[in-house]
């Protein structure tokens, strides 16, 4: 009895625990590509960030602020990765977990840079942390090479959601 | 008469302190790169002019402390050991504020350039002028140049090649391609690349 007990818990807590765990998805080019070319009118935040990169790692519990806070006015944020690939189990995903991160959070494997570089924005230079800020619906297009405080983020988003 | 003294003080201040401002835009291919001075990890102070011989230079903003810079360790090593002898030494520069980042210390460079070996100077570019003049806005960030005449010539601006994490994965090596037709008299067909880097470390107002 207490075994059966056990494995029905056990059945019921893994979906659980799999259900609230976030999950890193490797993705191509083709998956900003398509982000880039959306039609719908949510507001993209879309950071470049990397595990070992100080200054992002500093810049994001303001994006997860920005998700949790607006993920219910057509708001999504989505940190995209430049962490290697072969880093994922390793750094990536222990850190996201650490972290607690609850926005949608890619690796991108695109490893020719310089091929994509300007289909995300003409003035990036390549350093990151690097942030767009897009809503195709209302044309709005905003890309920075910068950090961003939570507040910063805030004045952007707001005259885009609703 | 005093009014008219501190208005103009007032306006010098403003145009000193408006070019000392940065970013600036830098160096496009074909501006001529202006000589400087930089301490190199042994010490002694390097320039451009002191190389009687070179045909040019391959000029690469980097760092201790960049994963990034870090991959690419051992290929700008071997594009020096390649290059020197042929009149194109590599001349490494670390612009990074030891205060934003204290791995990039001049003490972090000297133990750097011992640990790795490096067999060309390793230069600080303690007051961040020179990524300034040329435009640098990551690590690792390329410039290669050209003599011409008695000027050096910025030919190429960009990445090293077109994998960092993988070198074996490489299918354009930019830089040597550069270094390539420079050496044969030719034009740089492709002079201009991006790359994901870490972001120079400015020093903090």
């Amino acid at each position: 009895m207490k075994q059966f007990i056990l494995a029905a818990l056990g059945g019921l807590l893994l979906p659980l625990t799999a259900f609230s765990q976030q999950q890193v998805e490797v993705v191509k080019f083709d998956f900003v590509e398509s982000l880039l070319k959306n039609n719908s009118d949510t507001t993209y935040v879309i950071n470049f960030w990397a595990t070992w990169c100080k200054p992002c790692v500093k810049e994001i519990p303001a994006f997860e602020l920005l998700h949790s806070k607006y993920q219910d006015k057509n708001l999504k944020v989505i940190l995209i990765s430049l962490d290697f690939k072969r880093e994922l189990e390793k750094r990536l995903i222990p850190f996201v977990k650490e972290k607690n991160m609850k926005s949608k959070i890619v690796l991108l494997d695109a490893p020719d840079y310089n091929s994509w570089i300007d289909k995300v924005d003409k003035s990036w230079g390549g350093a990151i942390p690097a942030t767009l800020i897009l809503n195709n619906k209302k044309n709005a297009r905003q890309f920075y090479e910068k950090e961003f405080t939570f507040e910063e983020l805030e004045t952007h988003i707001k005259p885009l959601i609703h | 008469m005093k009014k008219i003294i501190l208005i103009l003080t007032v306006i010098a201040t403003g145009i000193t302190m408006n070019s000392f401002t940065p970013p600036s835009p830098g160096y496009s291919v074909g501006d001529k790169a202006a000589d400087f001075k930089l301490k190199n990890v042994d010490g002694k102070m390097v320039s451009l002019a002191d190389y009687k011989e070179a045909k040019g230079f391959i000029v690469i903003f980097t760092c201790n402390h960049c994963p990034f810079a870090q991959a690419y360790e051992q290929r700008i090593i071997d594009l020096h050991n390649k290059y020197a002898s042929q009149g194109f030494p590599v001349l490494a520069v670390n612009p990074n504020d030891k205060n934003v980042e204290p791995d990039d210390s001049y003490e972090n460079m000297i133990s750097r350039a011992k640990e790795k070996n490096y067999p060309f100077p390793y230069l600080y570019d303690e007051t961040q002028e020179q990524a300034r003049a040329y435009g640098a806005t990551r690590t690792p960030h390329v410039f290669v140049l050209g003599k011409k005449g008695t000027d050096f010539v910025v030919q190429y601006i960009g990445a090293i090649d077109d994998n960092t994490d993988d070198p074996s994965a490489v299918k354009t090596k930019y830089v040597e391609n550069a270094v390539e037709e420079l050496l044969t008299g030719k034009k740089v067909s492709n002079n201009f690349t991006k790359a994901i880097g870490c972001t120079i470390k400015w020093r903090k107002a």
